[in-house]
């Protein structure tokens, strides 16, 4: 903090292409040490690819790179960690078969006589991990935690080298609310000692509340850098998507005007006390054609485990499932996808998108499995159906041939819901399709839902936010500990009302658990913060009352 | 962790079975331990190798005796040192198939310039070094040009086993002083045990295997490639480095159990030591290691080794039965072991 006028970063002119996609194009970009400064764009602004440059992991085409006044070219991410840039990316990567000390220190263990001192390892990730308030086994394996502790693993890894720039790349995507207030107390302490800490979220209140200057990007190239505290949010989000704010109020109008028309409200399925020791306690659901039900609750509660029966992913060992008022047993994908079943996983990574497939060959897998490999679809229909996909879901680069690792987050979410629309499901389940994607892409999907929805498709709809279920959800059931404890029509439902449910189900209200949901809100409550409409204002959802004929 | 003990109240956290909030009974760690994918397999090829030298020594007559144990080291020697070197490849995730072929070339190699009059001091390191740039070679060949590792092994493979007939058609009998010597020589340990130079070579190998995976940068690296390759990579580590490394040592391993196997057999054969690359791999896997990589043990390999032994054994003993029964019993604890990983791993999740 000697000269706090000299920015420890800076970026100028940077450029990078990749095959088919121009990712960066003449980007500036700066950061100052003691600041934390937030990277700002829809997905597939090139945020990502930015990150990269500066941490070394891409070659930059174009444009120079100074750290701390001095000109750097990072051939890799030894060299950048090395002139101190320390990074956390947002899908968690570490190694799930060392331990937790080793993930931590890797790379610049503790030797003594040119072998690793195990021991000063685990003391020295214990004193890291009790600074994060983490209560693990130093020396337990990675592959036995949760996500969010493997995140916080990462951030623990990050914040042990002696950083002058540290990046946090998403790093509150999989935490909740105790443990991204945690994550903020490091963040600003690191912030005192001089750090310069770029900090990448969705979450609008989160960048609202810990960062001081933000820099915005769209479409790969530079919008401008703003102090948080003279950018209003909804200017904010108009410079990220470059478009009037029309796409949200559009919805509310759309959501009330979305009826399920009563005569064709045949149950399509109905999942009669259905469940899986160790996933989900036997529940019922019936969903009717053309309706969406939202499945709320919190991480672990059940919610991707009960979707995963429906979908034919695991086998459910009690209950019964009917379709179309038959009895039926789904043991594989592959079965429910002839029932026109199909199963949207929140994993898009590892369960979802081929990466080395190009964005055709993605949109077209699920269909040609299920014609069959010895009829393939003609080109010239796969070149049709990937053409008028791209262009309905707005998918970016609109370029057939490229490769879908290429492609950002929000994106390669469009090609993952293409894939399964080319079979035209009766019953589409999205787990957590809109996780990690941004404000633009998130209301093109939710907008998408609503469409499918009126036109007879029945949407099995899940989501960390709360808004997002009850903007788009005709009934909402809720989940919590593995055991369905609500299903409620959602007419006048609320944030708080649902928030309770999720909370305590039962009738003795625990009061601290209840207060810890109601912190929650500000988290989750993103996208309400810019949709200027008022949910609770909206029309009542049409009746579809669970205790009307069709359903029984 | 003092700071721990003033933190805010909140449910527990701890994520994985080793947590300290949980209270778990024996049963449960000993569960828990069975099913990890890092110590389970090993234990049960541990357990195994014990229920089988028990059910040999209770069957036959001087079964349980401290020479039979050790004949196992005698007999096994070369093959451990092959064992140790591709534990290094298959933690990384590949698999060197070249191993038997190249045995066979260091075995030409060495008798044949035996023959013409070299000195052993000269022809053992020769032979070292050339296996190790075979080795080289073989991983340059993976990591420059991304070819697969069974790919670029199986034509080291060729290459070697083609390089044998090079050199002589027919097998060449060594009769060089130091390599007899070598040959017959044992080493007394006392109540009438002995061991050969050989194992004390194994020894020493597998104690710098040990050393080198469990505490230096490169062996950790080597686990580290194992469990995600591009992860290492953003991590900082030597992926490269560490990858080519890998198919250096198991070259150096694959010549060094060639000298080895020379001393045991005295003669060079280009048709010898044909499948022990599958030998080699069948230790590995039996003795812990994933085949995908990331988690396993060099100790682990030598029991593996020490099982198909003990079988061998088993079956000299029974006397009647062909010694191809062996392949039979390790082609079924193969398939044994490979499932039993499966059902252990899948439990755990």
């Amino acid at each position: 903090m000697t000269d706090p006028a000299a920015p420890v970063v800076e970026m100028r002119g940077i450029s990078i292409e990749f095959p088919g996609v121009k990712a960066l194009d003449g980007v500036d970009f700066r950061m100052f040490p003691g600041e934390v400064h937030s990277l700002m764009g829809e997905n597939g602004a090139g945020k990502s690819t930015l990150i990269k440059a500066l941490t070394g992991v891409y070659g930059i085409d174009a444009g120079t790179i100074t750290l701390s006044g001095e000109h750097v070219s990072f051939s890799g991410p030894a060299q950048a960690q090395a002139a101190g840039i320390s990074t956390v990316y947002q899908e968690v990567n570490l190694l799930p078969n060392l331990s937790v000390a080793e993930n931590i220190m890797l790379g610049r263990e503790p030797r003594r006589l040119g072998a690793i001192d195990w021991r000063a390892m685990r003391r020295r990730s214990a004193e890291l991990l009790g600074g994060l308030n983490l209560d693990i086994d130093p020396g337990s394996l990675l592959g036995d935690h949760s996500l969010a502790v493997q995140q916080l693993i990462a951030i623990a890894r990050a914040i042990d080298v002696n950083a002058k720039v540290l990046i946090l790349d998403e790093p509150t995507s999989s935490l909740d609310t105790d443990e991204v207030a945690e994550l903020f107390r490091v963040i600003r302490s690191l912030k005192e000692q001089g750090v310069a800490i770029l900090f990448v979220s969705h979450f609008l209140d989160q960048v609202y509340e810990i960062c001081d200057r933000l820099t915005v990007l769209r479409n790969g190239k530079l919008v401008g850098e703003y102090l948080v505290e003279e950018l209003l949010r909804i200017d904010l989000v108009q410079k990220m998507i470059g478009k009037e704010l029309t796409v949200l109020d559009d919805l509310e109008q759309r959501a009330r005007s979305v009826v399920v028309d009563e005569s064709d409200a045949a149950t399509f399925v109905n999942a009669s006390k259905l469940g899986r020791r160790g996933g989900i306690q036997p529940a019922d659901l019936p969903i009717a054609a053309g309706e969406v039900v939202g499945l709320a609750g919190l991480l672990g509660s059940g919610r991707t485990e009960f979707a995963r029966l429906l979908g034919g992913i695991d086998r459910a060992d009690t209950g019964e499932l009917t379709i179309r008022g038959k009895a039926t047993k789904l043991r594989t994908p592959r079965q429910a996808i002839s029932h026109r079943i199909a199963f949207s996983s929140e994993n898009r990574r590892d369960e979802g998108i081929v990466g080395d497939l190009t964005v055709r060959d993605n949109i077209v897998l699920a269909l040609q499995a299920d014609r069959g490999w010895f009829r393939p679809i003609p080109k010239k229909r796969q070149d049709e159906l990937t053409q008028s996909y791209i262009q309905t879901l707005n998918i970016r680069p609109a370029n057939p041939d490229a490769l879908v690792r290429n492609l950002s987050g929000g994106n390669q979410q469009k090609v993952l819901l293409a894939r399964w629309l080319a079979i035209a499901p009766r019953l589409l389940i999205l787990d957590e399709p809109t996780r990690g994607i941004d404000i633009g892409a998130k209301a093109e999907i939710q907008k998408l839902v609503f469409t499918l929805a009126e036109n007879g498709m029945s949407v099995l709809f899940i989501s960390a936010e709360l808004e997002e279920v009850l903007r788009l959800s005709h009934r909402v059931v809720v989940l919590r500990d593995r055991r369905v404890v609500a299903d409620l029509e959602n007419d006048g439902l609320t944030v708080d009302a649902l928030l309770a449910l999720i909370a305590d189900g039962s009738v003795e209200a625990d009061a601290a658990e209840l207060a810890d949901a109601a912190e929650l809100a500000p988290v989750t409550a993103s996208v309400t913060s810019v949709a200027p409409a008022d949910a609770a204002a909206s029309a009542p959802q049409p009746p579809t009352d669970p205790a009307s004929g069709g359903r029984a | 962790m003092t700071k721990l003990l003033d933190a805010p109240q909140r449910p527990a956290r701890s994520g994985g079975p080793a947590g300290p909030a949980q209270r778990q009974g024996l049963a449960r760690s000993i569960r828990s331990l069975l099913t990890s994918p890092k110590y389970g397999p090993v234990i049960v090829t541990a357990v195994l190798f014990v229920a089988v030298f028990v059910i040999g020594g209770v069957r036959y007559r001087g079964f349980f005796s401290g020479q039979v144990f050790l004949n196992l080291l005698v007999d096994n020697s070369y093959l451990i040192v092959l064992a140790v070197g591709m534990t290094f490849v298959i933690l990384t995730g590949g698999i060197d198939l070249s191993v038997g072929a190249v045995v066979a070339l260091s075995g030409m190699i060495a008798a044949s310039l035996l023959q013409s009059g070299w000195s052993p001091g000269v022809v053992i390191p020769l032979i070292l070094v050339l296996t190790s740039v075979l080795g080289l070679l073989v991983g340059l060949m993976i990591h420059v040009f991304k070819v697969q590792p069974f790919i670029a092994t199986l034509a080291a493979m060729f290459l070697a086993r083609g390089l044998c007939y090079v050199i002589s058609q027919n097998s060449i009998s060594i009769t060089d002083e130091t390599f007899v010597q070598l040959a017959v020589a044992r080493i007394p340990l006392g109540g009438g045990m002995s061991i050969t130079p050989s194992v004390i070579i194994a020894v020493v190998v597998v104690a710098v295997a040990v050393w080198v995976l469990h505490a230096t940068r490169f062996g950790r690296t080597v686990y580290a490639i194992g469990g995600g390759e591009q992860s290492g990579l953003l991590m900082g580590l030597p992926v490269a480095r560490t990858k080519v490394l890998v198919y250096v040592i198991s070259g150096f391993c694959s010549g060094l159990a060639g000298v080895l196997f020379t001393f045991y057999t005295l003669s060079g054969y280009p048709l010898t030591a044909i499948g022990t690359e599958l030998d080699a791999i069948a230790a590995v896997v039996i003795g812990g290691t994933l085949l995908t990589g990331g988690y396993g043990f060099v100790l682990g390999s030598v029991l593996g080794v020490l099982v198909l032994g003990v079988i061998q054994t088993i079956i000299t003993f029974e006397g009647t039965l062909s010694s191809w029964w062996t392949k039979i019993f390790i082609g079924a604890l193969l398939l044994v072991f490979i499932i039993l990983q499966k059902v252990l791993t899948a439990r755990r999740r």
